[in-house]
């Protein structure tokens, strides 16, 4: 888990309002990035799988929403452990939102979002994730536009 | 077509499963074999929730899974099946003798487990029925995702899998 108790650029003390779930050191890094990007740190908790069973990490994100007190779960992968998790503390607790398939805009989007639900911002970075995701460039060869 | 893999994973159904294993072998359904998960819907809700369109999941008993088991291995997809742990699989073993080779993907810690690998801890009685499947002729490896090698059942016991 990441530091908790952190502050903004100007100083003020930040809680934790949501646990960032992944495989691996994505958590960790993402988050990271989200507090280079942002300035504001201890927003967000991350969480790693590494090395847990399913009982361990279930365990884990139980224990971490009581202890952050944060009420917004992200998880990496939709097929994971983490949202397989996540679904399960839910049930115990239906006060707690799920994202899944958290990427870099979402969090940051989340982060933003100071002056809304639980509810709300989670759905609104959610969307904000989803539209951030763009191709560009293009194999097709189409540029130029000469038939 | 067979059944390309049998897993035994206390995670279930999750990232190394469907992505790992599932895109390579081009996996066209799963059966998740649990007593317990095959008499609750919640749980199979769960599960399917994990399932990305396209991968069928099917839920049986170790007694369903041995019954449709011929069915399910001539299906002209490929398949995964999975336990969560050891005694699961040598149930299903015992009542299906084409099951004949096992892969360890993910037994992680737990009170009497001792590690053998990253992602493999075992207790003393479930490398004994570990044994008594590889003396019946069953190959039994670990492998968490097809890119690293797979480890023999001598070698994972003996400490020799890192």
């Amino acid at each position: 888990m990441s530091d908790a108790g952190k502050s903004d650029a100007a100083g003020t003390a930040l809680v934790p309002r949501a646990l960032v779930a992944g495989h691996g050191e994505f958590a960790i890094g993402i988050v990271s990035a989200v507090e280079q990007i942002t300035g504001r740190g201890g927003v967000l908790v991350a969480l790693t799988n590494s090395g847990l069973g399913a009982d361990e990490i279930v365990r884990t994100l139980r224990d971490a929403v009581t202890s952050a007190g944060a009420r917004v779960i992200f998880t990496d992968l939709p097929a994971g452990s983490w949202t397989i998790a996540a679904r399960r503390v839910q049930r115990d607790r239906p006060d707690v939102v799920v994202v899944t398939g958290a990427n870099l805009p979402a969090l940051l989007d989340f982060v933003f979002q100071t002056h809304v639900t639980n509810d709300e911002a989670a759905r609104h970075s959610a969307d904000k994730g989803r539209g951030a995701m763009v191709v560009l460039g293009s194999s097709g060869g189409s540029a130029g536009g000469a038939d | 077509m067979p059944i390309e893999l049998f897993r035994i994973d206390d995670r279930l159904i999750h990232g190394q499963v469907v992505v790992g294993w599932g895109q390579p072998l081009d996996v066209g359904f799963i059966v998740l074999v649990d007593d317990e998960v095959a008499t609750s819907e919640w749980e199979q809700e769960l599960y399917r929730l994990g399932v990305p369109p396209g991968m069928a999941v099917h839920f049986e008993t170790v007694a369903e899974a041995a019954d449709r088991f011929a069915r399910y291995n001539g299906e002209r997809q490929v398949g995964i099946l999975l336990t969560k742990d050891i005694e699961t699989m040598r149930r299903l073993a015992t009542r299906v003798p084409q099951l004949r080779s096992i892969n360890l993907g993910g037994l992680h810690y737990s009170a009497g487990r001792v590690q053998k690998l990253r992602y493999v801890f075992l207790s003393p009685g479930e490398e004994q029925v570990l044994r008594d499947l590889a003396s019946c002729g069953v190959e039994v490896t670990a492998q968490d995702v097809p890119a690293t090698r797979p480890v023999s059942l001598d070698a994972l016991l003996e400490g020799r899998g890192a």
